[in-house]
């Protein structure tokens, strides 16, 4: 690995301190864009580097900032630090390591939308994430990189935090803000999406912790730069959030397009007891399951490639999994989940949720039969498509998956 | 009253949101009760709706749909351990068993000097240091990872102590 662009903590002792900050480029991108930019001009940067959302759904950022409905005002910047998908944990690095890099690229974002407040929305596990932030955020206000006339210009920001408090599916942009609002977090029926009708009724631009902070380097080194990275489709690079069966777990910043088994084997070491690579979740919980054939693992990460092995990048989050796993033992933890987290308000992902993890709790106990195993598998397809957000629909991917591509393991368990 | 005990807070807290937003208060009002008193009592339910200028019914659904608010006493310590995919994976399971056995509770019980309370909980994004557990008191929220059974234990044996020595 050459120079970190994300993680650059890890390049550069105590970045964590607004002056360490300072003596690294930092905030010349805020700078340059404020006092020298038009608005307008900080999206088509934007737009031109090809950057796309990290959280999971890859939309392109610029296109979603000129989305912004310029009839109706004030307009809102919400960074999304709800980082709860299981396998995810990229966000709370970066907050922790280097969190004026994210705060310049909330700062920059709202500049180009003429948004005169932001909102970090953290889950509340963050508590004492947003405690460090809320002390960084006066440390720019002292510093008048916050507040009222920056830089000697007519614009103003302030940035603020709030806390969730334990919902998976605050995660998503629009359950997000209504708990902001200080309502339930559920989704609200789209459209109107946030760009015309977002946090409190005004126009808001929500972006993933990763996503804002690629900005500031983006604004402050130049679009010629920023596409040295990554490939063609996919410029950048990306945080992978690397767990389970694999000796060296963790997060690796790496170019998009970076193998399966670079990723696996080169960073993370392989797996452990000698055992081998059975099945690979791309996007965590959410991902259909991928089989470890050569070629999956010879597979780049990235937009384009990863669905041509029956699966999504997502928010990059692997998990890996090895042959002493069985897939309906797997599947039995993800719908689990999602039964957990589901919020009740539309019906196929409530009910389906629910029905699924009975299924799949009597398969996994050794008490179901054949036929359960195909009941689950036309429950999920009943869920799918049909779902008010993503949640429910990211419910069936390991199900529909595991049961079409390792049927092996949930035949092994109802055979009587 | 917390009007009267966290009026600055409040006001502060009120100060982040749109004045005719009052009720985006209502998650970070609900953190101060819990403060207070570990869970939230129903007094000050009804002081927060009053103050956000709705009804308790709406707070009460506020409390009901996150995970994290409480609306009864419980242990001191609360115990979270993620049991969830990519940390059963590294042994979460089996950690999360035989800390209970040890303590002589089943999950989501409280141990009989009331002090702890174990749960099992969804994703805390620490997944690359599991087995994990974060520990919520009323004073807040912190993350322990890369746990064992025995390092488990040992953390109780050292609240017991801070508990005895307490006036």
């Amino acid at each position: 690995m050459s120079e970190y662009i994300l993680l650059r903590h890890r390049d550069i002792p105590d970045l964590y301190r607004l002056d360490v900050y300072q003596q690294h480029e930092g905030f010349n991108g805020f700078y340059k864009a404020v006092t020298t930019m038009q608005p307008d001009a900080v999206i088509d940067q934007v737009k031109a580097s090809g950057l796309r959302g990290r959280g999971g759904a890859g939309f392109p950022t610029g296109m979603k900032w000129a989305f912004t409905d310029k009839k109706a005002w004030p307009h809102y910047v919400v960074a999304n630090a709800d980082e709860s998908e299981p396998g995810t944990f990229k966000d709370r690095e970066i907050l922790e390591g280097n969190p004026f890099q994210f705060l310049e690229g909330v700062a920059i974002t709202a500049y180009a939308v003429q948004a005169n407040a932001a909102y970090i929305y953290l889950r509340g596990e963050f508590w004492q994430i947003a405690q460090q932030l809320d002390q960084h955020i006066a440390e720019m206000e002292a510093a008048d990189f916050l507040g009222e006339k920056l830089f000697g210009t007519g614009y103003s920001l302030r940035i603020y935090t709030h806390l969730g408090a334990g919902a998976y599916i605050c995660g998503e942009e629009t359950a997000l803000l209504e708990s902001i609002e200080g309502k339930l977090g559920q989704p609200r029926l789209r459209p109107p999406f946030p760009p015309s009708y977002g946090l409190f009724g005004k126009p808001t631009v929500v972006n993933n912790v990763e996503t804002l902070t690629n900005v500031p380097l983006i604004i402050g080194r130049g679009v010629d730069w920023y596409r040295t990275q990554g490939t063609e489709k996919s410029p950048g690079v990306k945080i992978f959030s690397l767990s389970g069966c694999v000796n060296r777990p963790g997060n690796y910043e790496l170019p998009l397009g970076t193998t399966f088994r670079e990723l696996i084997v080169r960073y993370g070491g392989g797996v452990p007891y000698g055992r081998k690579i059975k099945a690979i979740l791309p996007a965590g919980a959410s991902s259909s399951l991928i089989v470890a054939t050569e070629q999956a693992l010879d597979t780049p990460m990235d937009y384009e490639n990863v669905p041509r092995v029956g699966a999504q990048l997502g928010s990059a989050s692997v998990i890996v999994i090895d042959d002493s796993v069985s897939i309906d033992w797997l599947v039995d933890k993800t719908v689990r989940f999602f039964k957990h987290e589901s919020c009740g308000k539309c019906t196929p992902c409530r009910e389906g949720t629910y029905w699924m993890s009975h299924l799949t709790h009597r398969i996994a106990s050794g008490q179901g039969t054949p036929e359960d195993v195909q009941l689950l598998y036309d429950v999920a397809r009943q869920i799918k498509g049909k779902c008010l957000c993503a949640l429910g629909e990211f419910s069936i991917e390991a199900v529909m998956s595991g049961i079409e591509r390792f049927k092996d393991d949930f035949d092994g368990r109802v055979a009587k | 009253m917390l009007s009267e005990k966290y009026h600055q807070e409040i006001q502060a807290i009120l100060a982040k949101y749109p004045p005719d937003q009052k009720r985006a208060a209502v998650m970070p009002l609900l953190y101060l009760a819990q403060r207070e008193r570990g869970y939230i009592t129903k007094q000050a339910m009804n002081e927060i709706a009053d103050i956000l200028e709705i009804t308790s019914t709406e707070v009460a659904s506020v409390i009901g749909f996150y995970s994290l608010y409480y609306d009864e006493p419980s242990g001191k310590y609360h115990i979270q351990v993620c049991d969830d995919l990519p940390c059963a994976l590294r042994g979460a399971e089996q950690f999360l068993a035989r800390l209970c056995e040890n303590l002589g509770i089943k999950v989501g019980g409280t141990t009989a000097d009331g002090l702890v309370t174990v749960e099992a909980v969804t994703c805390l994004a620490g997944c690359d240091k599991a087995p994990m557990f974060q520990v919520q008191t009323s004073d807040g929220l912190a993350y322990y990872e890369n746990q064992t059974v025995e390092s488990a234990l040992e953390l109780i044996t050292s609240w017991r102590k801070q508990e005895e020595e307490l006036p």
